[in-house]
């Protein structure tokens, strides 16, 4: 049989299922096929870490991708991991660890939040969402280590773009298209990411710092200086309680920059950038790598939010306005904290509701930032926008969500209504 | 190219006067003399004379001469620097050719954001040049960044000798405001990072001009590092400097820039340039490493015993920066060295994974004496890009024909490996016919989709990047003649 007849044939699938649990690239183009003749919405899952980020929405079958599943190609030498879409990033983590390789991206486990333990999801879903940690303003997002990927579209045709190496620049890159778009453009089969190498030593500077003003012109030095952190965050005074560890000398609010790379560079580097921020022996602390490890984890996770019943908001800026944010957030009883060097807030809300969200949105347009819903109670989830979007915005994202899933079976409605 | 619209070529003056209306009519050029300059950009062996030229000076002129030319079915080409060695910027006959030149002043040097906000038409340099006494730079470096545009490296995605630690333009690029087909302004990202929705800025990068017209670029800036040296290293065979590329990755390091040369091009460019390269090895390589002089120290040593378990037969070290200057000196002398070995050469631009240099140059050598035509390589081993050069005569068409077909054979090779067609360069009109090498018809069919949504007259740069006959033409390089290549004194790849 071709590979046409076999696409073709439905030897292999009971379409009265509800839940698809495909373990073939060949199953899951049979069954888009089959949903874009029926016009049968789908909803697309891997490990369902992230599924409850996005608009609430209905479909009629679940396309779970956790079957299709394992490591395709790793070549450490060449810095790149091909894998099945829904490869849990746990099994992807133990490979490179072998290598003494990581994705360097950082991709935020979100089971804390929902759940309250790990769950890291698949490495479909963290492109999908292309959420990154600490060290996003460093090395960019989950979107730019993604060398290339194979997908499906909405009418069932394999599509691919990119490959595996990092220069290529042929035809558009689809790669950045797809990362973030939650799965409303093209089922991900397979995908090759970056891998980069472990630095050999990592540790973070904790200074002694109460005041949110204060934190911000540390953060900001701290980035444009030759130290070249890969991390940098301030936790006011309420969570200290969160963070015990042997070499942190002073109880309440953290300011913490990370500093990898050779041993001798990073005690040279901490020295300096302490020096050049002009701190006194007794208003910072060095935490060691293994220290130094968990507290990015810790970061990285949201486990200060472990379990929370709040709701979550996520706010970027430009780190020019996070005061200003911050200053005007106050009203709403907010807990939060500051990663990406200042530019992503944090912020767990106790009350909201759409008067609030429309009142933030306003915040956010002046200050040239935005907000995503992240964790909301079920009654304002149905009813507010999760993600924000102009006119014009949404008009070319309604034509390029054609271009690539004509029949919306995609996630329809996941990121916005309509699409 | 697409078929000539010949009511356009007929309403030449009528489209003339109308555009007058709509933009500065002192920037509207239409006499021959004043439009042939533009008939071409870097790739100079394809030149055609566009119907008019037109050199906004506003946003709201850009939109409203596209919008026009949707309205009227008129083809645009938009145009920055020209510096495109693929073709990128060829005027169309019944084009209005966009050039961007008038965009020409950097908007906002934002040091608490670390970010610059610039007009299109500013050089990559200057951005740079803006921002370093502050100790800061803009890390993409194209060869030919003392004169390409800003707005042309979003539109190509270029790249340079650091992209392995650094990355390419889409990894440096915060925001853009452009202009669409139909007129619209927007605006994707900004100095916030990763916007919501579609990543339109990066679907937007790397586009070749063929979705909209970029008319602000905000990038992100770095602060220079501490110390940069490098270690000039012979080998006796390619092997053993591919074997240490590979090593040095696998062993944790991520040199800021990795170049291999080989024994045709060290000799080629040492004659030239007297850079002190060691002429007798078989393949050589530059290593550089920034940061702090710890981390670098630690870095190159760690190169010195790997380069030395490779079978290295020689290795310099940068005692200054004079000196790391140096070395890359007679790399960067390629282009020249190689005109004057040959009448002609052809540049070519393929990516392929880094373990794969000795195979695909044993492939080249083994094509170059099929074709009976000489051949020299560079190659950014970092990142995996190679630029072999192709040596031949134009005047012998004969000669031309082989070169053309030896590139294309190359370039598929590089495809074959698992590489790709083109590194940094961009598909343009060259690599056009050889896209069906690289996807499959599903895969082109999606891209054109894209198009089609954004600009569904295909009038804006139409014929660039995807093939208009299914045919994997021998097309793919650039084509320098006697060392008349448009700007010669600009440094390439």
């Amino acid at each position: 049989m071709s590979m046409e007849e076999k696409q073709n044939s439905q030897t292999f699938l009971d379409f009265n299922q509800n839940i698809f649990n495909p373990s073939s690239r060949e199953e899951i183009a049979e069954i888009i096929r089959n949903c874009y003749k029926k016009n049968i919405p789908l909803e697309i899952n891997g490990s369902k870490s992230k599924n409850k980020i996005g608009r609430n929405f209905q479909a009629e079958k679940t396309l779970d991708l956790t079957s299709y599943s394992g490591i395709i190609d790793y070549k450490p030498e060449e810095l790149y991991i091909k894998v099945k879409a829904g490869t849990p990033i746990n099994s992807i983590i133990e490979e490179l660890d072998k290598h003494d390789q990581q994705l360097a991206f950082e991709p935020v486990d979100f089971g804390f939040l929902f759940n309250g333990k790990s769950n890291n999801g698949t490495i479909g879903g963290v492109i999908s969402c292309n959420f990154a940690g600490p060290r996003r303003f460093k090395v960019g997002s989950a979107r730019d280590h993604l060398l290339g990927f194979q997908g499906i579209n909405g009418k069932g045709e394999i599509i691919k773009s990119g490959g595996t190496v990092v220069k290529n620049v042929t035809g558009y890159d689809l790669c950045k298209l797809i990362s973030g778009s939650f799965g409303t453009l093209s089922v991900l089969t397979e995908l090759s990411v970056k891998v980069l190498p472990k630095p050999q030593s990592s540790k973070t500077l904790i200074i002694n710092n109460p005041h949110i003003k204060k934190a911000i012109e540390y953060l900001g030095t701290a980035l444009s200086s030759s130290s070249d952190p890969s991390g940098g965050v301030f936790y006011p005074e309420q969570f200290d309680q969160s963070f015990t560890f042997n070499d942190l000398t002073h109880k309440g609010a953290l300011t913490a920059i990370r500093i990898e790379g050779p041993s001798n560079s990073v005690d040279h580097r901490i020295k300096n950038l302490s020096a050049e921020l002009g701190l006194l022996e007794n208003e910072y602390s060095i935490l060691e790598s293994v220290q130094t490890k968990i507290f990015w984890n810790k970061t990285k996770n949201l486990e200060i939010f472990s379990n929370s019943k709040k709701n979550l908001l996520r706010i970027v800026v430009p780190i020019s306005e996070t005061l200003s944010v911050l200053q005007k957030m106050k009203p709403y009883e907010i807990n939060y904290f500051l990663d990406w060097g200042g530019s992503l807030i944090w912020v767990e809300l106790e009350k909201i509701n759409l008067k609030i969200l429309r009142e933030i949105k306003d915040i956010m347009q002046q200050h040239s930032g935005y907000f995503t819903i992240i964790k909301v109670e079920d009654d304002l989830k149905a009813s507010a926008d999760i993600f924000t979007i102009d006119p014009i915005k949404y008009k070319i994202s309604e034509k390029i969500k054609k271009s690539f899933d004509p029949k919306r079976i995609f996630n329809p409605g996941k990121m916005y209504s309509g699409i | 190219m697409p078929k000539v619209d010949n009511s356009i070529m007929t309403n030449r003056d009528k489209i003339i006067s109308e555009v007058k209306k709509i933009v500065n009519p002192d920037n509207v050029l239409s006499h021959i003399d004043e439009i042939k300059p533009y008939e071409t950009d870097a790739l100079a062996a394809y030149k055609q004379i566009p119907l008019l030229v037109v050199l906004p000076e506003t946003v709201e002129e850009v939109s409203n001469v596209l919008k026009y030319c949707n309205e009227n079915k008129i083809k645009v080409v938009p145009r920055g620097a020209g510096t495109g060695l693929s073709g990128g910027s060829l005027p169309l006959k019944d084009c209005i050719l966009l050039a961007m030149g008038k965009f020409n002043k950097i908007i906002e040097l934002d040091y608490e954001n670390r970010c610059v906000v610039t007009q299109p038409c500013v050089t990559n340099l200057a951005i740079t040049q803006a921002v370093q006494d502050k100790g800061f730079y803009y890390a993409p470096d194209p060869s030919s960044q003392i004169a390409c545009s800003i707005g042309g490296n979003v539109a190509e995605n270029s790249g340079g000798v650091h992209s392995l630690k650094y990355g390419a333009t889409t990894n440096n690029l915060l925001g853009i405001e452009v202009v669409l087909m139909d007129g619209t302004v927007t605006r994707f990202g900004g100095k916030a990072m990763d916007a919501e929705g579609y990543d339109f800025l990066g679907l937007m990068t790397g586009s070749e001009g063929l979705l909209g017209v970029i008319t602000e670029v905000t990038v992100k800036i770095l602060k220079k590092p501490e110390v940069v040296k490098a270690a000039l290293i012979g080998f006796p065979t390619v092997e053993d400097a591919g074997n240490c590329v590979a090593e040095i990755i696998a062993k944790g390091c991520i040199p800021a820039g990795m170049e291999i040369m080989d024994k045709a091009l060290t000799k080629a460019t040492n004659d030239y340039s007297k850079a002190g390269y060691p002429i007798d090895a078989e393949g050589m390589m530059i290593v550089e490493f920034d940061g702090t002089e710890h981390e670098v120290d630690a870095y190159i040593e760690k190169v010195k015993n790997i380069a030395e378990k490779n079978n290295s037969s020689s290795l310099k070290i940068s005692k200054s920066n004079e000196e790391r200057l140096k070395f890359w000196a007679g790399r960067k002398a390629a282009f020249p060295a190689c005109g004057v070995l040959a009448p002609d050469y052809m540049c070519m631009d393929g990516s392929i994974p880094r373990g794969k240099l000795a195979e695909v140059l044993k492939e080249i050598s083994r094509l170059s004496k099929k074709y009976d035509l000489p051949v020299a390589n560079a190659f950014h081993a970092g990142d995996g890009n190679l630029h072999p050069l192709i040596m031949f005569d134009a005047n012998n068409p004969e000669s031309l024909r082989k070169c053309e077909e030896f590139g294309a054979d190359i370039l598929k090779y590089c495809v074959k490996v698992g590489g790709a067609l083109t590194g940094e360069h961009g598909v343009g009109i060259e690599k056009r016919e050889l896209m069906c090498e690289a996807f499959n018809d599903k895969d082109i069919q999606q891209q054109l989709k894209i198009k089609v949504a954004l600009d569904p007259n295909s009038l804006l740069n139409p014929g660039k990047v995807y093939p208009i006959l299914r045919k994997c033409a021998e097309e793919g390089r650039v084509h320098v003649h006697g060392g008349k290549t448009k700007f010669p004194d600009i440094p390439r790849f």
